[in-house]
């Protein structure tokens, strides 16, 4: 939070310093729930226009005249409106916990996500572990609907989210390791600012993590799988398979409280679509350099972010899903040693090519 | 006000992680315990954070919370009854051994709390990342160390996978 010790002498100099960093980090915390819940608004819509154009239908086309695009709202306050049912056998404490920490896991990671070179609520010194460690506590919460509901589809999507969370934070987090190495240090600006320009001091794409090397192409790949299997997106969405497990950990769940799952699933896919863009696909620097680059930097970072996502949804509604010993044996024996292979790949590509 | 402020931060972290150590402990039920368990280490990264050692503090959360908690709740829900199995009733030999354990255990942490030099660091510096420090000191200092925990580690995960591979052998 650079901006607080200008806000400070310039505004608020009759203040402590302390209640300062509080205000502004309230302030941060509201302005970024209200973007969780607006990604979430336009990712459901999106989604179902995605979906219903790629099975050669409309979606919703009626609500707010425009294709639909209020549908999303009615949804919400019918949830909303919805009444809250808490099942006799189920575990209320526990059950009522669960929504909480799914959410707010996925919502503390926005704190050190940059829309831009100064548009973050928190400059982390360590934002990449930062964000990476807050997907502990979605999947401990998602453990815990799953248990709180007493249902056996409940329990057993909880179940597997703890396999395949155990699996795949390992790979993810191997993936980026090579980003890190380039990068030598953990700030998501720092990266992103390393990235403007790369090979031969070309700007632009060149500059990206992403065409640095080989190896780096393909730890973008392995990384983009595993972020699939960690914000539970088909075709890793094992917990909760409609076909097998109904509707998995949130079988149980009505109205608002399932809302705050749908809302933590959305927002969890934005995170991972701006790692992969901020670490991989040059964050807000775009295609040429940035002496010609005209459009605002966060608009750069959103577009991206937004290929990202749609490239999820495509995902979604195009592959079928995995069995769960096949997404295993994909993470062990694959990912996990690709990722070792990529960290080596990459030290001796930087002392051989880039004299680091 | 600043003072104020900061013994207000920590005399509510020590809360949390007390108080819901204290679930822990005396929970009837597994899964409470498990998950009670979450809290004090939530609080313990709070305490990191505090001190203004923020890779150990995210380090804290990952390994603990997302490895060992998660394995753990695991465990007891693979276990018969999942977490609805009562404790153990308290007998004449389980009070004495505790006692000792935890007054052994007590006596340990008391030396080393006393008798640590801690390194206290200007409230200046504390902004600074540790990450560069900790990275240079593994691979240096604490070299043998470090790649001894290493080997270790591995040996356990040889024994655990032979171990499993036998037992599923005897079931055939």
């Amino acid at each position: 939070m650079h901006f607080v010790p200008y806000l400070h002498e310039q505004f608020l100099s009759a203040w402590p310093a302390s209640v300062v960093v509080l205000l502004v980090a309230l302030i941060g915390a509201g302005i970024m729930l209200a973007w969780v819940a607006l990604v979430a608004l336009v990712a459901v819509w999106a989604e179902r226009k995605v979906s219903a154009h790629m099975q050669a239908r409309l979606g919703p086309i009626y609500v707010g005249g425009f294709h639909g695009w209020l549908q999303t709202v009615a949804d919400g306050l019918k949830l909303f409106l919805k009444e809250d049912i808490i099942p006799a056998m189920a575990d209320k404490w526990l059950y009522i916990q669960a929504p909480v920490l799914v959410f707010g896991g996925a919502f503390l990671a926005y704190a050190a996500i940059p829309f831009g070179p100064k548009l973050v609520v928190s400059d982390l010194n360590i934002g990449v572990f930062y964000i990476l460690a807050m997907s502990a506590i979605v999947a401990v919460g998602i453990i815990m609907a799953g248990w709180a509901s007493h249902n056996k589809w409940s329990l057993y999507g909880g179940m597997r989210t703890a396999a395949q969370f155990l699996s795949y934070e390992i790979p993810s987090a191997l993936h980026l390791m090579p980003v890190i190495m380039y990068a030598g240090t953990l700030n998501l600006g720092e990266i992103v600012r390393s990235q403007e320009t790369g090979l031969f001091g070309w700007a632009g794409i060149f500059g990206w993590y992403l065409f640095r090397n080989p190896f780096l192409f393909l730890s973008f790949i392995c990384y983009y799988i595993s972020s699939l299997a960690e914000t539970n997106r088909t075709p890793f969405d094992l917990p909760e398979t409609e076909s097998e497990l109904v509707a998995g950990y949130h079988t149980e769940y009505t109205g608002i409280r399932f809302a705050f799952f749908f809302m933590a699933e959305y927002a969890n896919m934005f995170v991972a679509a701006a790692l992969s863009t901020l670490l991989f696909c040059g964050g807000w620097n775009g295609v040429l350099s940035r002496n010609i680059q005209y459009l605002p930097d966060p608009v750069v970072f959103l577009l991206k972010c937004s290929a990202f996502i749609f490239l999820t949804m495509w995902l979604r509604w195009t592959l079928p899903r995995f069995r769960i010993d096949q997404l295993m044996a994909l993470c062990w024996k694959f990912l996990i040693p690709l990722g070792l292979l990529n960290i080596v790949g990459s030290a001796l590509w930087m002392y051989i090519f880039e004299q680091v | 006000m600043d003072e104020w402020l900061s013994s207000l931060v920590f005399w509510t972290l020590a809360a949390v992680i007390v108080g819901s150590a204290l679930i822990t402990a005396f929970a009837r039920t597994l899964v409470y315990a498990g998950f009670a368990l979450l809290f004090t280490f939530l609080g313990v990264m709070g305490l990191y954070l505090y001190l203004a050692a923020d890779f150990l503090g995210i380090a804290q959360l990952v390994i603990y919370v997302g490895g060992i908690l998660v394995l753990l709740l695991f465990g007891v829900m693979f276990t018969q009854g999942g977490g609805l199995m009562k404790q153990p009733g308290r007998g004449a030999i389980q009070i004495p051994s505790a006692v000792m354990a935890v007054g052994m255990a007590f006596v340990v942490l008391l030396h080393v709390v006393l008798y640590t030099p801690w390194p206290v660091m200007a409230v200046e510096r504390a902004a600074e990342p540790t990450t560069r420090t900790i990275g240079t000191l593994l691979l240096t200092k604490y070299l043998l160390p470090f790649e001894v925990a290493s080997v270790l580690l591995l040996m356990a995960l040889v024994g655990a996978v032979v171990l499993a591979r036998r037992e599923a052998k005897e079931q055939k």
